[in-house]
């Protein structure tokens, strides 16, 4: 996937070194390898190909990961503006 | 469906693991998104060959292309299938919307009674799926330990024989992949394109020649240019993806529709400047915005990546719009 990025600088990703426990879930789940394990510790080795689906920051153990998940997908973007009570369908 | 299996939590289904006309029919009609969002299997525990209580058991969704896509790629093998009921939707787009949790995979390993199906006590999920199942909690509800699984159903036969890979755990974007979801661009596009050839006729009413051909005449170059916007934007836009020079969805496609806008003159020389630099704006304001909606289809677009593009390109597509429709009509009046 090196080959697609969208934006730059917009991923809400956060990683807090300090509480990573080593564990290694937030590579497995990442569709973007966007995790690498360094000496017990996830580093982030690729900011830029998040595209904050949230797997990783749901499956920390110790809430190192925090990222606001979301579909990137520009409908239902439109339809989260709109007002409430319409429910937002897509894919 | 090929009969039953006897188990001690009762009979469960086995499915066949070859697409039969009818599955490559509702396939073709599925991904043409004619019935997409009512294309599904009932939840619940399928067989796949001949499985015994030592089987792996595959976790999916219940949208019927997914659903078809493991069983086909377990051809050969002996295994379960736990479907979750996702409500038709795909792996990823559940778990990203919720119906694809932990909650919703113990539900369907506590209805099928998988703990007297299976010996073990090892799901299988489809990694996509961690944007909504916390797999702890599968583990917590259920008994089961919730194993990781590859991206693609096609590598589930690798990972069953070898353990994961690093290729199987990223997503990919090939040309064949983008090629298969032109179809649906096309169809979903076709409903804006209706409406807009209504609202074409309407505007085509004014000019200074009220004659049927004439309108006609305004109409058909108002449509052509709307119809290359559509190809422009569902179909040269996804297939040269890697290829354009810009990040942004929306000014690749109206830099793309530059190309058909400018052969709209040699097609049409007979209407005035105006009109004709107003469709050529149209054929790029509607490519740049079906490229945009297919940020929806891309797997690497992150939701704030693509709110952050369509602040910026909305104004400016309802800008061009509006410009598109003045010069259409000023031109008309010449």
């Amino acid at each position: 996937m090196k080959r697609f990025h969208h934006l730059q600088n917009v991923a809400t990703l956060a990683y807090d070194r300090d509480k990573c426990v080593g564990c290694g879930l937030c590579i497995a789940v990442c569709p973007h390898r966007v995790f690498v394990l360094k000496k017990d510790k996830a580093e982030i080795q690729d900011r830029e190909a998040c595209m904050e689906c949230g797997a990783c920051a749901l499956n920390c153990p110790t809430e190192a990961v925090a990222v606001t998940p979301g579909v990137g997908c520009a409908s239902y973007i439109i339809q989260t503006w709109l007002p409430k009570g319409t429910t937002p369908q897509c894919c | 469906m090929d009969g039953f299996i006897t188990t001690p939590s009762g009979r469960v289904p086995r499915v066949k693991a070859h697409p039969t006309l009818w599955d490559r029919l509702g396939d073709c009609r599925a991904r043409l998104g004619l019935d997409r969002n009512n294309y599904t299997v009932n939840p619940g525990l399928y067989a796949v060959g001949d499985p015994s209580p030592d089987a792996p058991v595959v976790v999916t969704a219940n949208y019927k292309l997914t659903f078809d896509t493991v069983r086909f790629a377990l051809r050969g093998r002996n295994a379960w299938i736990l479907v979750t009921d996702t409500r038709g939707i795909n792996v990823w787009c559940a778990g990203g919307k919720g119906s694809f949790s932990a909650e919703a995979v113990a539900l369907q390993v506590r209805k099928a009674g998988l703990d007297r199906v299976v010996s073990h006590r090892r799901l299988i999920l489809p990694q996509l799926s961690a944007n909504g199942v916390r797999l702890r909690d599968v583990r917590k509800a259920t008994g089961f330990e919730a194993v990781l699984g590859p991206i693609r159903a096609e590598d589930l036969s690798r990972f069953l024989d070898q353990g994961p890979d690093d290729a199987m755990r990223e997503v990919t974007f090939t040309f064949m992949e983008r090629l298969a979801v032109v179809p649906v661009e096309l169809v979903l596009g076709w409903k804006m394109v209706l409406a807009v050839l209504a609202a074409a006729a309407v505007l085509s009413l004014i000019g200074t020649e009220l004659a049927l051909g004439a309108v006609f005449q305004r109409w058909i170059l108002a449509a052509t240019a709307t119809l290359f916007g559509l190809l422009s934007g569902a179909i040269a836009f996804p297939l040269l993806l890697p290829r354009l020079p810009t990040r942004l969805f929306s000014l690749a496609g109206a830099g793309l529709a530059a190309i058909p806008a400018l052969a709209l003159p040699l097609l049409f020389p007979s209407p005035a400047w105006p009109a004709l630099v107003g469709v050529g704006l149209w054929t790029m304001t509607v490519s740049a915005w079906t490229a945009l909606n297919f940020t929806g289809s891309t797997p690497y677009t992150s939701p704030s990546g693509v709110e952050k593009e369509m602040r910026a390109a909305i104004p400016t597509l309802a800008g061009s719009t509006v410009l598109s429709v003045i010069c259409f009509i000023w031109g008309n009046l010449q």
